[in-house]
């Protein structure tokens, strides 16, 4: 896709206005459902951009020769070259050009942490000003194609004839998919769940991203040649000498952090304590709570969720929704050092989400009938700077209180799932579980290659797929010297 | 989609299931187990492998009807198809030589013993089979367990059939006649407590094979954790089977109740 910054009408475009007329023009607000209405469902939040607020917002892009924007984003967007394809209203053109870096763009606009990525590194921040919005640009891109009455026509690769398969099916499988469809692969994602998608189904809430958006994305790839199997887990069902005798040359492996952590204390095993991965595959992948699902799932008037990443966010706007009288979040820090995005904390606390800051659980009690009824929280203080940089807690000496609940979920964090390294023989892993690759994501088995959180032990949607692009071309390399 | 080819009635609420699943046939193990969902807007609930054949491509499936779920598979026909069938999941029995083997199972817990039983035996073993439930219809596979075993002590609560008492007390018959190296448990998790308990006085290694709730069955939610030997454990990846007398039955018994 040329995106030249010298073309003709990028040049017309930056000549129409001043930059100080651009600076001028206030960041776009996102309109987004009234918090007292959208706690009662699970409709996503933010409507999107219209188009001349898309536009608008795209002519506050400066066009810098030399875009500091792209070296925030882990898998290099042209940012200037699908925003100044916005602003000349050419929305199609824009998620093309997102395309050729991006498997998901519907999903990155809407998942990204951009505060700390592209959006960081805008030209704006260094006038004091809102950086341009290039999350809810992209958003705005790849919703106007799916929305395009004419799709345009995928440009589909000669294939080669070459098989390989990917264990896993969330953003970084279908990232690195999707670019081995284009290089001209025949390739097939096994997922061991009976829905693809991986955390993008299970855990991202539908009011945050709905299902029909990667659900378009799903397909956009099967248009590219990708096949997906359910129900399959890499190591279990098919071996992996079972998928060589298939014909697959190479293996990606992408199956994610699997294993919920907990955090050791008293009572943590008690009826209505759970995983944020457990509540949240309960809701969204189980659709437990809605009408003829048979799953089900905790529900509590007062409802705690232990963390301050963006799960712990999901899962607290989740109990909201499930009918909590109290949602409230307890964190071990204050809420600068919280992990999660800024827009899901003021979501969060818009929607009445309550802060139990520099808090942290120690003990829980429960019922007669093994039933959590109460916690006992040890109030914190902080004090210097952890190896993370961020100032760390330190216990107020016997500063406990005791506080009612009807349900916990834990959101501390994830370890990597053990399932695939434990039935591969040969393949190492690190000491803490995840698989061990060299710099070209290649594992101590030539043909397996592996990305994402099984990798990294825990990191974000868009971190993940750059490990999938990465991982591409490095196994194309590979495939193609042999 | 997975074809139902086979079903038996071994009791009322007792059903066997062939099921086609070719993969899952060629792979698996015995002490393995599956996660199925009866239909679309179904639960996912694991259910462990009591036979399979690998050129038919089938797995067999014994369930007990004791909730909404089980009680709707129990009600599929041959030709209709459950929704989703994955597997094999868990770790493998630790099949080997032993010496003699008392493979005890209660109920149902009696259909995942099977492939054990046989797999004890082929191994080498003298296996002592002893099979319980609340009376003589519930008694299930005697016929298939005796085939593989040298001995087969039938235990009922209301004394219809076989020798009248609980399982731990056909158990105890055979500690206190001869030297036993291993037992094997299945069964409800009520009556693996007290085989454990029984068998820690004879000091007699004993595996048990555990049945907690589970949403996904690969290690993700976290549902199926139980304390062994004082440490957190997941039954879907680290079990199904534990050392019975490091594990915390009391804390099992009670997360089973948690949507009771």
């Amino acid at each position: 896709m040329a995106t030249n910054r010298d073309t003709e009408w990028r040049r017309e475009l930056r000549d129409a206005l001043t930059a100080k007329e651009r600076t001028s023009i206030p960041r776009a607000k996102m309109p987004m459902l009234a918090p007292d209405y959208r706690i009662h469902t699970n409709e996503e939040v933010n409507l999107g951009l219209s188009t001349s607020q898309a536009r608008e917002e795209a002519t506050r892009c400066l066009d810098c020769p030399d875009p500091q924007c792209v070296t925030g984003c882990p898998v290099g967007i042209d940012i200037p070259g699908f925003i100044k394809n916005i602003q000349r209203g050419c929305p199609g053109e824009a998620a093309a050009v997102l395309r050729t870096t991006s498997a998901l763009p519907a999903v990155c606009g809407r998942v990204c942490p951009q505060e700390r990525q592209c959006e960081s590194k805008c030209i704006y921040n260094k006038m004091k000003k809102p950086p341009v919005a290039i999350g809810w640009l992209e958003r705005f891109a790849a919703d106007a194609e799916r929305d395009m009455a004419e799709k345009p026509a995928v440009e589909l690769t000669v294939p080669n004839g070459r098989k390989v398969a990917v264990a896993g099916s969330g953003p970084c499988a279908l990232s690195f998919a999707g670019d081995m469809a284009k290089r001209g692969y025949d390739v097939t994602v096994f997922e061991a769940l009976h829905e693809i998608g991986g955390v993008l189904k299970y855990g991202i809430p539908e009011f945050r991203l709905p299902n029909a958006v990667v659900d378009a994305e799903l397909d956009s790839l099967r248009a590219l040649g990708v096949k997906f199997e359910t129900d399959t887990i890499v190591g279990k069902t098919l071996g992996y000498d079972e998928l060589l005798e298939r014909g697959y040359e190479a293996l990606f492996v992408a199956s994610g952090a699997g294993l919920p952590r907990f955090m050791g204390i008293p009572g943590e095993n008690y009826i209505n304590i759970l995983s944020s991965n457990e509540y949240l595959t309960r809701i969204n992948l189980m659709h437990a709570g809605t009408e003829g699902y048979a799953t089900p799932v905790p529900r509590g008037a007062r409802v705690a969720v232990i963390g301050g990443g963006n799960t712990a966010m999901d899962s607290v706007r989740t109990a909201l929704r499930m009918g909590a009288e109290k949602a409230f979040l307890v964190y071990r820090r204050s809420e600068d050092e919280m992990p999660a995005r800024r827009e899901e904390v003021e979501h969060a606390k818009e929607e009445g989400v309550e802060f139990m800051t520099l808090s942290n659980p120690v003990e829980y009690l429960a019922d007669e009938r093994g039933r959590v009824r109460a916690m006992r929280v040890q109030r914190m203080q902080l004090g210097e700077p952890d190896a993370s940089g961020r100032r760390s807690p330190v216990p107020i000496e016997g500063a406990i209180d005791e506080i009612p609940v009807d349900v916990v979920i834990v959101s501390v964090g994830v370890s990597p799932n053990p399932l695939i390294p434990d039935s591969i023989d040969g393949l190492d892993v690190t000491k803490r579980g995840t698989i061990a690759v060299n710099e070209s994501l290649q594992s101590s088995i030539p043909l397996i290659f592996a990305g994402g959180d099984i990798v990294r032990g825990g990191a974000t949607v868009i971190l993940a797929m750059g490990d999938g692009r990465h991982a591409a071309a490095e196994m194309d390399k590979y495939l193609s010297s042999k | 989609m997975n074809k139902i080819l086979e079903k038996e009635h071994f009791s009322e609420r007792v059903v066997k299931l062939v099921v086609e699943a070719p993969l899952i046939a060629r792979s698996r193990r015995p002490g393995h187990f599956v996660i199925v969902i009866p239909d679309a807007k179904g639960e996912r609930i694991p259910l462990t492998i009591a036979d399979a054949d690998k050129e038919r491509g089938t797995i067999t499936l014994v369930i007990q009807a004791i909730g909404a779920s089980t009680e709707k598979i129990c009600s599929f026909e041959p030709g209709q198809y459950l929704h989703d069938v994955v597997g094999p999941l868990g770790r493998a029995t630790h099949i080997e030589k032993r010496g003699t083997v008392v493979c005890c199972g209660g109920g149902v817990g009696v259909a995942p013993l099977l492939p054990i039983i046989r797999a004890m035996k082929e191994a080498g073993n003298r296996v002592i089979s002893v099979l319980a439930a609340r009376t003589k219809d519930l008694i299930i596979l005697e016929k298939q367990v005796a085939e593989y075993s040298d001995e087969v002590i039938i235990m009922t609560d209301d004394g219809s059939y076989g020798n009248k008492g609980l399982v731990t007390e056909g158990v105890e018959k055979v500690l206190l006649r001869e030297p036993v190296q291993e037992v094997v448990t299945i069964g409800p998790a009520i009556m693996m407590k007290f085989v454990a308990k029984l068998t820690e006085k004879y000091n007699v290694p004993t595996t048990c094979s555990l049945n907690t709730i589970m949403v996904d069955g690969t290690g993700m939610c976290g549902a199926c954790r139980i304390t062994v030997d004082g440490r957190m454990r997941f039954v879907c990846v680290d079990g199904p089977e534990f050392d019975a007398h490091k594990v915390d039955f009391d804390e099992m018994l009670m997360r089973l109740r948690a949507y009771n």
